[in-house]
């Protein structure tokens, strides 16, 4: 039975558009999967997903609400990544946290990739002093420091989780640009598309309907890449007290919290970082293998 | 002669272009966002007589356009307005934590392409092979851990319980006075004055937050040298080179490097602007009296105007270096030179 379902998705002459696509995405898994650092990449995304999904039910005590009589103990049986200064399991505050991380990773790639997408395709598409103007005002956010600047949209806009998405997407869309444009000019000329305008397709339709989703791979793979880093960021954020503000267990602030007992109590900022570690590992790790499986030029 | 002049007018222009995009952004960060600009900048307990200097300063009567043609005034002078955490011009704090910074990203990027460029060449050289895979983990781990969680444990380990290192801030309290302040870096000031102790106990604080600074250059700056590596070691010009019998060190160092030094020195000065931005988070682990802590105690005191005017200067860094990496594409790349 499988062996059939393989040879029918790996066939050379699919009979309908949806044999066509699926045999593309299985060809492509197949390309993945043969790299093992990417699949522990998305074990580890898969994870993290899990983690969220069921913070309820995985984690053994309250995130927010501890015993002080309890407060700073090292690891034991009963708290396994022991407890903070408030008497709150660390390891129930890192389940919790982890809607947090997923909460921003999301967010910033459905605001930040659109819009990079659309700013990337319209100029390419439409050429001329559109394409300058926009493409002008792209290198201008690229040549400005992220962190300095996202910390300073926060300031101004307040400290809390929604403004530290807001001030990171609105430093991160460039890259995304730049990609989609670069595709674009390689697709613009394509016969299909001068077809479609011979049909008599308006500008706004080619550009959404037949550019953009050609686009869209090169611009998901660099979205994964990215993520590490807007995790890390977040987390810096928070690390400075203007990301999730307490009690919420966002990583970066515990880490900050568990920084004035550094000296004794270790493991209450290493758990945290730990976890943000492995969280930017994974999707680091899941970015390289979707871009070797699905860009084999930007490999090497 | 008349391209070239061109080519130089277009680059003033992008300058200007570009330094203008990030004044309308702060612009916009301070003067558009907040509800009332005065108080985002004077505190909402400030006396009547500073609200009415700083409503009269900013020239709120007037109209945006106005404002805005008075606030790049000022800041192309280098007038960012008074900090109200201590009570100087911004611009002089500034000038005073910034050898700070630069001292630490200067050490920093040293250590980062002095060891990234060799270990780029020997992931190349090796390619697939054990040292391949070695760069590749440790710059994957550069890509994912927080640097202020790593320069926190780094501190527990190397300063508290091991004791290898100088702890936080610059210099400990006792070579506080006995440095002169001469260029503000204080590994140089300490040297020309002959003050050795002092340069020691300086050295042992400065060099944890820069190895980790090193580190995390390091992991770009290896990967992109080892694609650089792996795309010049495959031109005919290194076949060529073989066939002639060139010994293969010579081969790699100087003929394969040489030409992946061109795109290398991009991204060394990006990764140096990197660094210089990478400091905000370091120095306020590592206590280092920098821009970066100037600008993270400003936040945590509400000081727009100092937070603006340290984005303001790091930006201005940050723009600078880009440019200057493009330029010097340019310089070094025969095939983008302006044709005569």
């Amino acid at each position: 039975m499988s062996g059939s379902l393989h040879t029918w998705l790996m066939s050379d002459r699919p009979r309908s558009r949806r044999q066509a696509a699926l045999g593309r995405a299985y060809s492509g898994w197949r390309t993945f999967a043969r790299n093992r650092l990417a699949m522990v990449g998305l074990a580890i995304v898969i994870a993290l997903v899990l983690i969220a999904l069921f913070a309820n039910v995985l984690a053994p005590h309250s995130p927010t609400v501890g015993e002080l009589s309890q407060r700073l103990l090292p690891p034991t049986p009963a708290h396994w990544l022991g407890t903070d200064d408030q008497g709150r399991d660390i390891l129930s505050r890192l389940i919790h946290g982890s809607r947090i991380t997923l909460f921003v990773v999301v967010l910033v790639a459905v605001l930040a990739a659109p819009v990079g997408l659309l700013v990337g395709t319209v100029a390419g598409y439409a050429g001329g002093w559109i394409d300058a103007v926009l493409m002008r005002i792209t290198d201008i956010f690229l040549a400005f420091p992220r962190l300095v600047l996202a910390l300073a949209f926060v300031a101004a806009l307040g400290p809390g989780i929604e403004n530290a998405v807001i001030a990171i997407a609105i430093t991160s869309w460039p890259p995304y640009a730049r990609i989609a444009r670069a595709e674009t000019l390689t697709i613009r000329q394509a016969d299909y598309i001068s077809a479609v305008r011979l049909i008599g397709a308006s500008p706004w339709r080619i550009v959404l309907r037949h550019i953009m989703p050609l686009c869209l791979s090169s611009v998901i793979v660099r979205v994964t890449l990215d993520m590490a880093g807007i995790i890390l960021t977040a987390a810096g954020l928070g690390f400075l007290g203007l990301g999730a503000q307490p009690p919420m267990p966002e990583w970066g602030a515990m880490i900050a919290n568990g920084r004035q007992f550094v000296l004794d109590q270790w493991w209450v900022a290493a758990a945290p970082g730990a976890a943000i570690f492995i969280v930017s590992l994974g999707f680091n790790l899941l970015g390289d293998g979707l871009r070797d499986a699905l860009d084999p030029k930007g490999a090497q | 002669m008349n391209r070239h002049a061109a080519a130089v007018g277009r680059f003033i222009a992008v300058v200007a272009l570009t330094y203008l995009g990030l004044l309308a952004v702060t612009f916009f960060i301070g003067r558009v966002i907040p509800i009332d600009p005065v108080i985002a900048i004077a505190g909402d307990r400030a006396p009547e007589h500073v609200v009415q200097r700083v409503r009269a300063e900013l020239g709120l009567d007037k109209p945006r356009w106005q404002q805005f043609a008075i606030y790049v005034g000022k800041a192309v002078r280098g007038d960012f307005g008074t900090s109200v955490l201590t009570a100087n011009p911004v611009l002089e704090d500034i000038r005073k934590t910034f050898p700070a910074t630069l001292e630490l990203a200067t050490c920093g990027i040293l250590l980062g392409a002095g060891l990234g460029v060799p270990l780029g060449v020997w992931a190349a050289v090796r390619r697939g092979g054990l040292a391949d895979h070695a760069v590749r983990v440790m710059g994957l781990v550069g890509y994912s851990v927080p640097i202020f969680w790593l320069g926190l444990m780094a501190m527990v380990l190397f300063y508290a319980k091991l004791g290898w290192v100088g702890g936080p801030g610059r210099i400990d309290v006792a070579f506080e006075y006995s440095v002169p302040r001469i260029s503000g870096l204080l590994l140089l000031d300490a040297a020309m004055a002959g003050e050795w102790e002092a340069f020691g106990n300086a050295l042992s604080h400065l060099i944890l937050p820069a190895s980790l600074l090193g580190y995390f250059s390091l992991a770009y700056i290896s990967r992109m040298t080892r694609s650089f590596m792996l795309n010049e070691l495959a031109q005919e010009y290194v076949v060529a080179a073989r066939a002639k019998g060139l010994s293969e060190t010579r081969i790699i160092w100087r003929h394969a490097l040489r030409n992946a030094m061109v795109p290398l020195v991009t991204v060394i000065a990006l990764s140096y602007a990197g660094l210089l931005e990478g400091s905000v988070l370091t120095e306020t682990v590592f206590a280092w009296p920098g821009l970066g802590l100037y600008i993270t105690n400003s936040l945590q005191n509400a000081d727009m105007n100092a937070v603006l005017g340290g984005t303001i200067v790091v930006g201005t860094v940050f723009i600078g270096l880009n440019l200057l990496s493009d330029l010097l594409y340019r310089l070094l790349d025969p095939r983008t030179r302006v044709g005569r």
